[in-house]
């Protein structure tokens, strides 16, 4: 870093060598993951690996698609993240539009449970969450799964609406009033349609948090085997695969496509967000 | 209680809707509205959050095995479960093995994040898009995906980091099982720990680091302060509070840490590495000693309550301040 700063050509050479290092190293696990889910298994088995592939194939990818169960996780973890999306976006939005735009006692204590309830350990709950689910006949049920993720993503996204809503002037909502729309309206009319960027980042920051999920779905789901989600599912990759790297890496590469896709489609809302001053604070 | 918590939102959307109709204009604020917006969500974190934690509490407390799960009627234990716990020298190397272990990855994660951060403040714009794009994708990637692709790179047939250190000389590493050691293990988890904190903290500094008015350092320059000390004299003292916030925030992250370890060790070999959430999960679901297990919970929250206190002190400074 010193001969960073004199900003010589050595300089500048270790800083690019340096910038190039860090990339390979970040990206390298993901590289591994996706070229081992193409690669031929004689390659993957070969006693010398190739870092670039002779030949493509798509039989993990078979593999990994007709494995017991599959498509019964997917369907488990779809309903599950979004099930606790859609909710925690309805019950935040009401705080959130309570927090932003209204002024009343407890607004304060009712933040600072908010950031409180964010920074949950929520790997510290295990046990009573366990009780729970079990006192009330909830074990080994998606409905529970549910419940659990909504409120580890409620406060993420209250917070997050919270500072989307406070970017939309709160004079339009009130000119609409004078226009003769009540509060609902208004809000359903002029807020709701600025709003569409800050609901759609928190949903999807939500649902990659409900989608990754694996302590709670490991434990709150045990007799039917039927009932897991996909984290679960991968995380035993070897009572299915054995030691078919192949098809686990495919697995793995298919686990994670939504979420990379969810952060493509961010990357423009958020950049957005930002240059709209919605994300500050 | 399901049916509470799912159907509370949708049955109290309309009818706030309906008294705002009430009060045309809503310039005059009715005292119950907020409240019956925020009413939801208090209702799902009494039930789902505070409830939990207090039900640890409560459980930490009784004496509470397999057969009060399943009939109920745990019987008030007092201090004894913390007594057995806290007399138990296990536990004391659990809770050592977890300091060292948020310790080691914690100074890892922020030393080389802010290598990383002040790294890509000096890059051309074509490069300091590629090393950000590669953070992103470190950081976007699921924990579980990260874990099997580590237990694939590291295994003894086959790996590939077996393979570069055989070919690198080191021929002892031939069909190398790295997770059968204890050290290794311990190692192999903190790199992966490292590996998927370091994008989120270096792309946070990276942010606070860009807004450090360039002039600062221009006069620096002007002085003849060198890298390190401009680093020590600007942009240190600057960003404090945020190299803070990201302290304290991974401090927890780690310390909380549990499905890395679950999934690639299991805790193991023997106790190798076992940290305290780890521990608590072992107890009860192995042991069946839901008591035993909660006692360590509740250490757990204590000690990470420390740490969020060094956080909300922050958090409340920046909302005074905005």
């Amino acid at each position: 870093m010193t001969s960073g700063m004199t900003g010589g050509m050595t300089g500048r050479l270790a800083r690019n060598l340096l910038a190039l290092l860090v990339f390979a190293v970040s990206v390298f696990p993901v590289y591994w993951m996706v070229l081992t889910a193409f690669k031929p298994t004689r390659e993957i088995q070969a006693e010398t690996p190739t870092f670039w592939p002779s030949a493509l194939t798509l039989e993990h990818f078979a593999a990994a698609v007709r494995a017991q169960g599959f498509w019964s996780f997917w369907r488990n973890s779809l309903l599950v993240a979004g099930g606790a999306v859609l909710l925690s976006l309805v019950v935040a939005l009401l705080a959130a539009y309570a927090v932003a735009r209204l002024r009343w006692r407890g607004r304060r204590g009712f933040l600072l449970m908010v950031f409180i309830a964010q920074m949950t350990p929520w790997e510290a709950l295990l046990i009573p969450m366990y009780v729970i689910a079990r006192d009330t006949g909830m074990l080994d049920t998606l409905a529970m799964l549910t419940l659990v993720y909504f409120m580890i993503t409620l406060p993420f996204a209250i917070v997050t609406l919270r500072n989307f809503l406070a970017a939309v002037p709160a004079e339009l909502e009130e000119a609409a009033q004078v226009d003769g729309c009540d509060r609902p309206e208004a809000f359903r009319r002029v807020v709701l349609p600025l709003l569409a960027p800050g609901l759609l980042t928190t949903s999807l920051l939500g649902f990659i948090t409900a989608w990754n999920e694996f302590a709670f779905a490991n434990l709150l789901i045990i007799k039917d085997q039927d009932d897991r989600t996909l984290p679960v599912w991968l995380s035993s990759f070897s009572n299915t695969f054995g030691t078919d790297w192949g098809a686990t890496m495919a697995a793995s590469t298919l686990f994670m496509l939504p979420v990379l896709a969810i952060f493509l489609v961010l990357q423009r809302n958020v950049t957005a967000g930002i240059a709209g001053g919605a994300l500050k604070g | 209680m399901r049916g509470g918590g799912l159907a509370a939102p949708p049955a109290r959307r309309p009818r706030g809707g309906g008294r705002a109709v009430a009060a045309p204009g809503g310039r005059r604020r009715r005292a119950f509205w907020p409240y019956l917006l925020v009413a939801p969500t208090l209702l799902a974190t009494a039930y789902l959050l505070a409830y939990p934690l207090l039900r640890n509490v409560v459980i930490s407390f009784q004496h509470f095995g397999m057969g009060e799960l399943i009939r109920g009627g745990a019987g008030f234990a007092g201090f004894a479960n913390y007594a057995t716990v806290l007399a138990d020298p296990q536990f004391w190397s659990v809770a050592r093995r977890t300091l060292l272990f948020t310790a080691v990855n914690v100074v890892l994660i922020v030393v080389l994040s802010t290598v990383v951060a002040l790294l890509v403040v000096r890059l051309a714009r074509v490069l300091r898009l590629v090393v950000l794009g590669g953070l992103v994708l470190t950081w976007a990637t699921p924990m579980i995906a990260a874990t099997t692709v580590f237990q694939w790179m590291f295994s003894s047939q086959l790996g590939v980091v077996n393979w570069v250190l055989v070919e690198l000389g080191f021929d002892g590493f031939r069909g190398h099982t790295w997770f059968a050691d204890g050290p290794q293990t311990f190692a192999i988890l903190v790199l992966l720990i490292v590996w998927q904190s370091v994008p989120f903290a270096a792309l946070t500094l990276y942010a606070a680091m860009t807004t450090v008015p360039h002039e600062l350092y221009e006069a620096a320059r002007i002085d003849g302060a060198g890298a390190v000390r401009s680093f020590r004299s600007i942009t240190f003292p600057v960003l404090r509070p945020m190299f803070g916030l990201v302290t304290c925030l991974e401090v927890i992250w780690v310390g909380k840490a549990f499905v890395q370890i679950w999934v690639i060790s299991g805790g193991g070999p023997g106790q190798a590495t076992t940290t305290l959430p780890v521990y608590a999960y072992q107890i009860a679901q192995s042991l069946h000693r839901y008591d035993l297990g909660a006692v360590v919970s509740v250490v757990t929250v204590l000690l990470l309550v420390l740490a969020l206190l060094f956080y909300f002190r922050h958090i409340f400074r920046e909302e005074a301040a905005a």
